[in-house]
Protein backbone atom coordinates (compact mmCIF):
# COMPACT_ATOMS: atom_id res chain seq x y z
CA UNK A 1 0.00 0.00 0.00
CA UNK A 2 1.88 2.93 -1.00
CA UNK A 3 0.65 6.17 0.41
CA UNK A 4 -0.76 8.32 -2.39
CA UNK A 5 -3.68 8.93 0.33
CA UNK A 6 -4.28 12.70 1.62
CA UNK A 7 -6.65 12.95 5.02
CA UNK A 8 -6.23 16.88 4.46
CA UNK A 9 -8.95 16.53 2.27
CA UNK A 10 -11.06 16.04 5.62
CA UNK A 11 -9.19 19.40 7.26
CA UNK A 12 -9.95 21.62 4.15
CA UNK A 13 -13.82 20.40 3.90
CA UNK A 14 -15.08 19.99 7.31
CA UNK A 15 -16.81 22.71 8.04
CA UNK A 16 -18.92 22.27 5.12
CA UNK A 17 -19.39 18.39 5.66
CA UNK A 18 -20.90 19.21 8.86
CA UNK A 19 -22.70 22.46 8.36
CA UNK A 20 -24.57 21.86 5.10
CA UNK A 21 -24.51 17.85 4.88
CA UNK A 22 -24.67 16.61 8.98
CA UNK A 23 -27.00 19.49 9.59
CA UNK A 24 -29.19 18.30 6.68
CA UNK A 25 -29.09 14.70 7.67
CA UNK A 26 -30.41 15.32 11.56
CA UNK A 27 -32.65 17.68 10.61
CA UNK A 28 -34.65 15.47 7.91
CA UNK A 29 -33.84 12.51 10.67
CA UNK A 30 -35.44 14.55 13.68
CA UNK A 31 -38.15 16.03 11.57
CA UNK A 32 -38.96 12.66 9.80
CA UNK A 33 -38.97 10.50 13.74
CA UNK A 34 -41.61 12.92 15.10
CA UNK A 35 -43.61 12.39 11.27
CA UNK A 36 -43.55 9.31 11.26
CA UNK A 37 -44.11 8.15 14.85
CA UNK A 38 -47.09 10.97 14.89
CA UNK A 39 -48.53 9.12 11.53
CA UNK A 40 -47.64 5.77 12.58
CA UNK A 41 -49.48 5.59 15.98
CA UNK A 42 -52.65 6.78 13.93
CA UNK A 43 -52.20 4.08 11.21
CA UNK A 44 -51.56 1.93 14.55
CA UNK A 45 -54.91 2.85 15.73
CA UNK A 46 -56.89 2.36 11.96
CA UNK A 47 -55.37 -1.09 11.95
CA UNK A 48 -56.66 -2.12 15.45
CA UNK A 49 -59.81 0.05 14.54
CA UNK A 50 -63.30 -2.37 14.84
CA UNK A 51 -64.73 -0.77 11.30
CA UNK A 52 -63.57 -3.05 8.40
CA UNK A 53 -62.66 -0.33 5.88
CA UNK A 54 -60.56 1.32 8.09
CA UNK A 55 -58.40 -1.02 9.05
CA UNK A 56 -58.21 -2.36 5.40
CA UNK A 57 -57.15 0.61 4.30
CA UNK A 58 -54.53 0.76 7.24
CA UNK A 59 -53.12 -2.84 6.52
CA UNK A 60 -52.89 -1.77 3.09
CA UNK A 61 -51.15 1.04 3.17
CA UNK A 62 -48.37 -1.10 5.67
CA UNK A 63 -47.83 -3.85 3.19
CA UNK A 64 -47.03 -2.14 0.69
CA UNK A 65 -44.57 0.57 1.90
CA UNK A 66 -43.17 -2.73 3.73
CA UNK A 67 -42.69 -4.60 0.23
CA UNK A 68 -41.07 -2.57 -1.31
CA UNK A 69 -37.47 -0.98 -1.28
CA UNK A 70 -36.77 2.14 0.14
CA UNK A 71 -34.76 3.73 -3.15
CA UNK A 72 -37.96 2.90 -5.17
CA UNK A 73 -39.95 4.66 -2.76
CA UNK A 74 -37.83 8.02 -2.58
CA UNK A 75 -38.31 8.04 -6.50
CA UNK A 76 -42.20 7.60 -6.64
CA UNK A 77 -41.87 10.42 -3.72
CA UNK A 78 -39.27 12.07 -5.57
CA UNK A 79 -41.60 12.55 -9.16
CA UNK A 80 -44.98 12.31 -7.55
CA UNK A 81 -44.99 15.24 -5.12
CA UNK A 82 -44.69 17.84 -7.62
CA UNK A 83 -47.93 16.54 -8.92
CA UNK A 84 -49.64 16.42 -5.89
CA UNK A 85 -48.69 19.91 -4.86
CA UNK A 86 -50.39 21.09 -8.20
CA UNK A 87 -53.31 19.46 -7.13
CA UNK A 88 -53.57 20.56 -4.00
CA UNK A 89 -52.74 23.98 -5.16
CA UNK A 90 -54.95 23.76 -7.89
CA UNK A 91 -51.92 24.75 -10.03
CA UNK A 92 -51.91 23.92 -13.67
CA UNK A 93 -48.56 22.19 -13.98
CA UNK A 94 -46.42 19.94 -11.38
CA UNK A 95 -44.89 22.38 -8.75
CA UNK A 96 -41.54 22.66 -7.92
CA UNK A 97 -40.20 20.82 -4.85
CA UNK A 98 -36.93 21.08 -3.18
CA UNK A 99 -34.84 18.08 -2.99
CA UNK A 100 -35.16 18.45 1.11
CA UNK A 101 -39.01 18.35 1.37
CA UNK A 102 -39.10 15.86 -1.09
CA UNK A 103 -36.61 13.64 1.27
CA UNK A 104 -39.32 14.98 4.43
CA UNK A 105 -42.33 13.50 2.74
CA UNK A 106 -40.79 10.22 1.91
CA UNK A 107 -39.61 9.51 5.05
CA UNK A 108 -42.00 10.41 7.01
CA UNK A 109 -44.51 8.18 5.15
CA UNK A 110 -42.43 5.53 4.56
CA UNK A 111 -41.15 5.36 8.63
CA UNK A 112 -44.53 5.48 9.41
CA UNK A 113 -45.51 2.26 8.19
CA UNK A 114 -42.56 0.65 10.42
CA UNK A 115 -43.22 2.70 13.45
CA UNK A 116 -47.25 1.87 12.90
CA UNK A 117 -46.19 -2.04 13.78
CA UNK A 118 -44.19 -1.32 16.26
CA UNK A 119 -46.82 0.88 18.40
CA UNK A 120 -49.49 -1.50 17.17
CA UNK A 121 -47.54 -4.03 19.50
CA UNK A 122 -47.19 -1.72 21.79
CA UNK A 123 -50.96 -1.21 21.97
CA UNK A 124 -51.60 -4.62 22.09
CA UNK A 125 -49.49 -5.20 25.13
CA UNK A 126 -51.62 -2.82 27.20
CA UNK A 127 -54.05 -5.72 29.04
CA UNK A 128 -57.82 -5.40 27.50
CA UNK A 129 -59.53 -4.66 31.05
CA UNK A 130 -57.71 -1.27 30.94
CA UNK A 131 -60.04 0.08 28.03
CA UNK A 132 -62.82 -1.72 29.17
CA UNK A 133 -62.64 -0.21 32.64
CA UNK A 134 -61.83 3.36 31.14
CA UNK A 135 -64.89 3.33 29.28
CA UNK A 136 -66.77 1.83 32.51
CA UNK A 137 -65.82 4.81 33.96
CA UNK A 138 -67.26 7.02 31.43
CA UNK A 139 -64.29 7.81 29.04
CA UNK A 140 -64.42 7.82 25.13
CA UNK A 141 -62.41 6.70 22.94
CA UNK A 142 -60.03 9.33 22.36
CA UNK A 143 -59.75 10.01 25.88
CA UNK A 144 -58.74 6.42 26.65
CA UNK A 145 -56.10 6.34 23.76
CA UNK A 146 -54.82 9.62 24.73
CA UNK A 147 -54.45 9.29 28.44
CA UNK A 148 -54.53 5.33 29.16
CA UNK A 149 -53.14 3.53 26.60
CA UNK A 150 -50.77 5.10 24.12
CA UNK A 151 -48.74 6.53 27.36
CA UNK A 152 -48.08 3.51 28.56
CA UNK A 153 -47.70 1.29 25.33
CA UNK A 154 -45.49 4.77 23.80
CA UNK A 155 -43.23 4.08 27.06
CA UNK A 156 -43.19 -0.07 27.14
CA UNK A 157 -42.23 0.55 23.24
CA UNK A 158 -39.73 3.50 23.46
CA UNK A 159 -36.30 1.20 23.04
CA UNK A 160 -37.61 -0.22 19.50
CA UNK A 161 -38.73 2.85 18.56
CA UNK A 162 -35.61 4.97 19.02
CA UNK A 163 -33.71 1.78 17.68
CA UNK A 164 -35.54 2.12 14.33
CA UNK A 165 -35.28 5.56 14.32
CA UNK A 166 -31.21 5.10 14.63
CA UNK A 167 -31.84 3.01 11.43
CA UNK A 168 -34.07 6.12 10.02
CA UNK A 169 -30.77 7.84 10.69
CA UNK A 170 -28.44 5.50 8.58
CA UNK A 171 -31.44 4.99 5.88
CA UNK A 172 -31.49 9.03 4.83
CA UNK A 173 -28.31 8.39 3.47
CA UNK A 174 -30.34 7.05 0.35
CA UNK A 175 -31.22 10.47 -0.72
CA UNK A 176 -28.39 10.33 -2.46
CA UNK A 177 -29.93 9.27 -5.19
CA UNK A 178 -32.17 12.28 -5.69
CA UNK A 179 -28.59 13.89 -5.30
CA UNK A 180 -29.23 15.56 -2.06
CA UNK A 181 -26.70 17.38 0.56
CA UNK A 182 -27.09 15.25 3.16
CA UNK A 183 -24.01 14.31 5.04
CA UNK A 184 -23.43 11.71 1.89
CA UNK A 185 -23.96 13.98 -0.61
CA UNK A 186 -21.68 16.66 0.44
CA UNK A 187 -19.15 13.98 1.01
CA UNK A 188 -19.50 12.70 -2.34
CA UNK A 189 -19.23 16.13 -4.28
CA UNK A 190 -16.35 16.84 -2.25
CA UNK A 191 -14.75 13.50 -2.62
CA UNK A 192 -16.02 13.72 -6.60
CA UNK A 193 -14.19 17.53 -7.17
CA UNK A 194 -10.80 17.03 -5.28
CA UNK A 195 -10.61 13.06 -6.97
CA UNK A 196 -10.34 11.80 -2.72
CA UNK A 197 -12.75 8.85 -2.58
CA UNK A 198 -11.11 6.56 -0.26
CA UNK A 199 -10.36 9.54 2.25
CA UNK A 200 -13.68 10.89 2.10
CA UNK A 201 -15.66 7.61 2.23
CA UNK A 202 -13.70 5.86 5.00
CA UNK A 203 -14.17 9.29 6.84
CA UNK A 204 -17.83 8.82 6.28
CA UNK A 205 -18.01 5.50 7.66
CA UNK A 206 -16.30 6.31 10.39
CA UNK A 207 -18.88 9.23 11.10
CA UNK A 208 -21.84 7.20 11.00
CA UNK A 209 -20.61 4.28 13.05
CA UNK A 210 -19.50 6.85 15.87
CA UNK A 211 -22.80 8.23 15.82
CA UNK A 212 -24.89 5.12 15.69
CA UNK A 213 -22.78 3.27 18.06
CA UNK A 214 -23.15 6.08 19.90
CA UNK A 215 -27.10 6.42 20.02
CA UNK A 216 -27.57 2.16 19.74
CA UNK A 217 -25.30 1.98 23.55
CA UNK A 218 -27.89 5.02 24.97
CA UNK A 219 -30.69 3.01 23.74
CA UNK A 220 -28.96 -0.19 25.26
CA UNK A 221 -28.54 1.27 28.57
CA UNK A 222 -31.98 2.91 28.44
CA UNK A 223 -33.20 -0.60 27.73
CA UNK A 224 -31.92 -2.03 30.84
CA UNK A 225 -33.19 0.46 32.91
CA UNK A 226 -36.66 0.63 31.71
CA UNK A 227 -36.53 -3.38 32.20
CA UNK A 228 -35.78 -3.29 35.73
CA UNK A 229 -39.12 -0.86 36.77
CA UNK A 230 -41.40 -3.58 35.06
CA UNK B 1 -54.30 15.06 -11.31
CA UNK B 2 -53.54 15.66 -14.89
CA UNK B 3 -51.02 13.25 -15.95
CA UNK B 4 -51.68 11.53 -19.15
CA UNK B 5 -51.16 7.66 -18.37
CA UNK B 6 -49.55 6.01 -21.40
CA UNK B 7 -49.07 2.29 -21.04
CA UNK B 8 -48.55 1.07 -24.22
CA UNK B 9 -44.92 2.49 -23.43
CA UNK B 10 -44.36 -0.88 -21.98
CA UNK B 11 -44.90 -2.81 -24.97
CA UNK B 12 -42.50 -0.22 -27.15
CA UNK B 13 -38.56 -0.81 -27.68
CA UNK B 14 -36.02 0.43 -25.05
CA UNK B 15 -32.83 2.39 -26.52
CA UNK B 16 -30.83 -0.41 -25.48
CA UNK B 17 -32.31 -3.14 -28.43
CA UNK B 18 -32.89 -6.09 -26.31
CA UNK B 19 -36.86 -5.86 -26.49
CA UNK B 20 -39.29 -4.09 -25.19
CA UNK B 21 -39.76 -2.50 -22.02
CA UNK B 22 -41.58 -4.72 -20.02
CA UNK B 23 -38.89 -7.67 -21.55
CA UNK B 24 -36.02 -4.90 -19.71
CA UNK B 25 -37.86 -4.73 -16.40
CA UNK B 26 -38.51 -8.63 -16.11
CA UNK B 27 -34.37 -9.05 -16.87
CA UNK B 28 -33.85 -6.19 -13.92
CA UNK B 29 -35.66 -8.78 -11.47
CA UNK B 30 -33.42 -11.65 -13.12
CA UNK B 31 -30.99 -9.23 -11.44
CA UNK B 32 -32.32 -8.39 -8.45
CA UNK B 33 -33.21 -11.99 -7.49
CA UNK B 34 -29.74 -13.12 -8.33
CA UNK B 35 -27.83 -11.14 -6.42
CA UNK B 36 -30.12 -11.66 -4.01
CA UNK B 37 -29.87 -14.72 -3.65
CA UNK B 38 -25.43 -15.27 -4.06
CA UNK B 39 -26.05 -12.53 -1.11
CA UNK B 40 -28.42 -14.73 0.63
CA UNK B 41 -26.10 -17.68 0.51
CA UNK B 42 -23.33 -15.83 1.90
CA UNK B 43 -25.38 -13.95 4.64
CA UNK B 44 -26.34 -17.75 5.82
CA UNK B 45 -23.40 -18.99 5.60
CA UNK B 46 -21.16 -16.31 7.60
CA UNK B 47 -24.11 -15.33 9.80
CA UNK B 48 -24.89 -19.30 11.33
CA UNK B 49 -21.00 -19.16 12.36
CA UNK B 50 -20.83 -16.01 13.35
CA UNK B 51 -24.39 -16.28 15.63
CA UNK B 52 -23.28 -19.71 16.75
CA UNK B 53 -19.86 -18.98 17.81
CA UNK B 54 -21.61 -15.53 19.83
CA UNK B 55 -23.02 -18.07 22.27
CA UNK B 56 -20.59 -20.45 22.59
CA UNK B 57 -17.79 -20.09 26.32
CA UNK B 58 -14.90 -19.00 23.93
CA UNK B 59 -14.22 -15.54 25.26
CA UNK B 60 -12.35 -14.27 22.26
CA UNK B 61 -14.37 -15.92 19.63
CA UNK B 62 -17.56 -14.01 21.26
CA UNK B 63 -15.50 -10.79 21.26
CA UNK B 64 -14.93 -10.48 17.68
CA UNK B 65 -18.55 -11.54 16.83
CA UNK B 66 -19.39 -8.94 18.70
CA UNK B 67 -16.76 -6.27 16.69
CA UNK B 68 -17.91 -7.82 13.41
CA UNK B 69 -22.02 -6.84 14.38
CA UNK B 70 -21.12 -3.80 15.42
CA UNK B 71 -18.84 -3.20 12.71
CA UNK B 72 -21.59 -3.87 10.02
CA UNK B 73 -24.53 -2.96 11.58
CA UNK B 74 -23.77 0.68 12.31
CA UNK B 75 -22.22 1.83 9.16
CA UNK B 76 -25.38 3.09 6.52
CA UNK B 77 -25.85 0.46 3.41
CA UNK B 78 -25.07 2.62 0.52
CA UNK B 79 -21.67 3.69 2.64
CA UNK B 80 -20.78 -0.07 3.03
CA UNK B 81 -21.99 -0.29 -0.74
CA UNK B 82 -19.10 2.60 -1.53
CA UNK B 83 -16.91 1.05 0.60
CA UNK B 84 -16.26 -2.54 -1.30
CA UNK B 85 -16.91 -0.56 -4.92
CA UNK B 86 -14.62 2.67 -4.46
CA UNK B 87 -12.23 1.89 -1.10
CA UNK B 88 -11.85 -1.49 -1.20
CA UNK B 89 -10.05 -2.09 -4.68
CA UNK B 90 -7.38 0.70 -3.47
CA UNK B 91 -6.57 -0.91 -0.06
CA UNK B 92 -4.87 -3.66 -2.19
CA UNK B 93 -1.89 -4.26 -3.55
CA UNK B 94 -1.75 -1.93 -6.81
CA UNK B 95 -1.80 -4.33 -9.21
CA UNK B 96 -4.81 -7.06 -7.71
CA UNK B 97 -6.09 -3.39 -7.23
CA UNK B 98 -6.33 -2.34 -10.83
CA UNK B 99 -7.34 -5.60 -12.06
CA UNK B 100 -10.83 -5.44 -10.02
CA UNK B 101 -11.53 -2.07 -11.63
CA UNK B 102 -11.26 -3.79 -15.14
CA UNK B 103 -13.43 -6.58 -14.35
CA UNK B 104 -15.79 -6.11 -17.07
CA UNK B 105 -19.72 -4.66 -16.51
CA UNK B 106 -22.04 -6.06 -15.07
CA UNK B 107 -19.64 -8.32 -12.75
CA UNK B 108 -17.55 -5.42 -11.64
CA UNK B 109 -20.98 -4.06 -10.00
CA UNK B 110 -22.10 -7.38 -9.25
CA UNK B 111 -19.33 -9.04 -7.61
CA UNK B 112 -19.04 -6.24 -4.87
CA UNK B 113 -22.58 -5.96 -4.28
CA UNK B 114 -22.86 -9.39 -3.85
CA UNK B 115 -20.52 -8.87 -0.77
CA UNK B 116 -21.79 -5.85 0.49
CA UNK B 117 -25.14 -7.52 0.51
CA UNK B 118 -23.88 -10.48 1.55
CA UNK B 119 -21.72 -8.96 5.32
CA UNK B 120 -24.66 -6.47 5.85
CA UNK B 121 -27.29 -8.97 6.07
CA UNK B 122 -24.86 -11.84 7.50
CA UNK B 123 -24.94 -9.25 10.23
CA UNK B 124 -29.09 -9.58 10.97
CA UNK B 125 -29.01 -13.48 10.49
CA UNK B 126 -26.23 -13.81 13.08
CA UNK B 127 -28.35 -11.60 15.64
CA UNK B 128 -31.76 -14.18 14.65
CA UNK B 129 -29.28 -17.30 15.22
CA UNK B 130 -27.81 -16.17 18.35
CA UNK B 131 -31.78 -15.36 19.76
CA UNK B 132 -32.73 -18.61 18.65
CA UNK B 133 -30.24 -20.57 20.53
CA UNK B 134 -30.38 -18.53 23.22
CA UNK B 135 -34.51 -18.96 23.34
CA UNK B 136 -33.87 -22.66 23.91
CA UNK B 137 -33.98 -23.87 27.82
CA UNK B 138 -30.23 -23.89 29.01
CA UNK B 139 -31.36 -27.11 30.21
CA UNK B 140 -30.82 -28.82 27.34
CA UNK B 141 -27.34 -27.44 27.09
CA UNK B 142 -26.63 -29.50 30.69
CA UNK B 143 -28.28 -32.59 29.48
CA UNK B 144 -26.35 -32.70 26.52
CA UNK B 145 -23.04 -32.57 28.15
CA UNK B 146 -24.29 -34.64 31.48
CA UNK B 147 -25.22 -37.39 29.08
CA UNK B 148 -21.19 -37.52 27.99
CA UNK B 149 -21.69 -35.08 24.54
CA UNK B 150 -18.75 -32.77 23.88
CA UNK B 151 -19.38 -29.09 23.34
CA UNK B 152 -19.32 -29.40 19.93
CA UNK B 153 -21.89 -32.51 19.29
CA UNK B 154 -24.32 -30.72 21.71
CA UNK B 155 -24.30 -28.08 19.02
CA UNK B 156 -24.34 -29.94 16.38
CA UNK B 157 -27.06 -32.94 17.61
CA UNK B 158 -29.15 -30.59 20.17
CA UNK B 159 -29.02 -27.10 20.15
CA UNK B 160 -28.34 -25.75 15.99
CA UNK B 161 -31.06 -28.97 14.25
CA UNK B 162 -33.71 -27.12 16.86
CA UNK B 163 -32.70 -23.05 17.06
CA UNK B 164 -32.75 -23.06 12.95
CA UNK B 165 -36.49 -24.61 12.79
CA UNK B 166 -37.34 -22.37 15.07
CA UNK B 167 -36.18 -18.48 13.92
CA UNK B 168 -37.41 -19.75 10.25
CA UNK B 169 -39.69 -17.03 10.12
CA UNK B 170 -38.07 -14.27 11.09
CA UNK B 171 -35.46 -15.51 8.34
CA UNK B 172 -38.01 -15.12 5.81
CA UNK B 173 -38.16 -11.58 6.42
CA UNK B 174 -34.81 -10.83 6.67
CA UNK B 175 -34.38 -12.55 2.63
CA UNK B 176 -37.28 -10.20 1.77
CA UNK B 177 -35.11 -7.64 3.31
CA UNK B 178 -32.14 -8.70 1.10
CA UNK B 179 -34.57 -8.70 -2.28
CA UNK B 180 -35.25 -4.73 -1.44
CA UNK B 181 -31.82 -3.81 -0.48
CA UNK B 182 -30.15 -4.93 -3.31
CA UNK B 183 -31.93 -2.26 -4.99
CA UNK B 184 -29.11 -0.07 -3.23
CA UNK B 185 -26.97 -1.66 -5.57
CA UNK B 186 -27.98 0.85 -8.29
CA UNK B 187 -25.84 3.50 -6.78
CA UNK B 188 -22.94 1.83 -7.58
CA UNK B 189 -23.99 0.92 -11.78
CA UNK B 190 -26.17 -2.60 -10.85
CA UNK B 191 -29.10 -2.38 -13.85
CA UNK B 192 -31.23 -4.38 -11.42
CA UNK B 193 -35.06 -3.90 -11.28
CA UNK B 194 -35.19 -0.49 -9.59
CA UNK B 195 -32.09 0.95 -11.46
CA UNK B 196 -33.91 -0.54 -14.96
CA UNK B 197 -37.37 1.40 -13.56
CA UNK B 198 -35.30 4.49 -13.02
CA UNK B 199 -33.52 3.83 -16.54
CA UNK B 200 -36.46 3.03 -18.39
CA UNK B 201 -38.08 6.52 -16.69
CA UNK B 202 -35.00 8.70 -18.36
CA UNK B 203 -35.27 6.73 -21.57
CA UNK B 204 -39.08 7.03 -22.19
CA UNK B 205 -40.12 10.09 -19.40
CA UNK B 206 -42.93 7.74 -18.70
CA UNK B 207 -42.42 8.30 -14.88
CA UNK B 208 -45.19 6.58 -13.15
CA UNK B 209 -45.47 3.85 -16.06
CA UNK B 210 -41.93 2.75 -15.07
CA UNK B 211 -42.65 2.75 -10.93
CA UNK B 212 -46.19 1.14 -11.04
CA UNK B 213 -44.49 -1.45 -13.02
CA UNK B 214 -41.45 -1.84 -11.02
CA UNK B 215 -43.91 -1.77 -7.39
CA UNK B 216 -46.34 -4.60 -9.26
CA UNK B 217 -43.19 -6.72 -9.99
CA UNK B 218 -41.95 -6.31 -6.03
CA UNK B 219 -45.29 -7.22 -4.48
CA UNK B 220 -45.91 -10.54 -6.88
CA UNK B 221 -42.30 -11.33 -5.68
CA UNK B 222 -42.74 -10.64 -2.42
CA UNK B 223 -46.12 -12.98 -2.54
CA UNK B 224 -44.48 -15.98 -4.37
CA UNK B 225 -41.63 -15.64 -1.21
CA UNK B 226 -44.24 -15.46 1.56
CA UNK B 227 -46.27 -18.79 0.04
CA UNK B 228 -43.02 -20.68 -0.34
CA UNK B 229 -42.26 -19.78 2.91
CA UNK B 230 -45.08 -20.27 4.34
CA UNK B 231 -45.14 -23.76 3.02
CA UNK B 232 -41.55 -24.47 3.92
CA UNK B 233 -42.34 -23.20 7.60
CA UNK B 234 -45.06 -25.64 8.23
CA UNK B 235 -42.97 -28.44 6.85
CA UNK B 236 -40.22 -27.60 9.84
CA UNK B 237 -42.01 -26.09 12.22
CA UNK B 238 -41.05 -27.54 15.90
CA UNK B 239 -44.37 -28.07 17.49
CA UNK B 240 -45.16 -25.68 20.95
CA UNK B 241 -42.07 -23.51 20.10
CA UNK B 242 -42.71 -20.52 18.29
CA UNK B 243 -39.73 -17.96 17.16
CA UNK B 244 -38.51 -15.04 18.85
CA UNK B 245 -38.37 -11.36 18.09
CA UNK B 246 -40.98 -10.99 15.03
CA UNK B 247 -43.50 -7.88 14.92
CA UNK B 248 -41.97 -5.75 17.70
CA UNK B 249 -38.26 -5.81 16.46
CA UNK B 250 -37.11 -2.74 14.70
CA UNK B 251 -35.76 -3.32 11.23
CA UNK B 252 -36.29 -3.35 7.71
Amino acid sequence: MDSGFDFDVIQRSWVYLFREGMSFTLTLTALAMTGGIVFGTLLAMMRLSSIKPVSVLAGGYVNLMRSIPLVLVIFWFFFLVPYIGAWILREPNPVKVGAFWSALITFTMFEAAYYCEIMRAGIQSIPRGQVWSSYALGLNYWQTMAQIVLPQAFRNMLPVLLTQTIILFQDTSLVYVISATDFLGAASKIANRDYRLVEMYTFVAVVYFVISYGLSTLVRQLQERTATIK
Amino acid sequence: MNYNWHWKVLFETEPGGTGTYLNYLIVGLGWTLVTALAAWALALAIGATVGTLRTTPIRWAVRIGDLYVEIFRNIPLIVQMFLWFFVFPELLPKAMGDWIKQVPPPWGSYIPAVLCLGIFTSVRVAEQVKAGIQSLPRGQRMAGIAMGLTEAQTYRHVILPQSFRIILPPLTSEFMNVIKNSSVALTIGLLELTGRARAMQEFSFRVFEAFATATVIYLLTNLVVVLAMRALERKVRVPGLIAVGGASQAGH
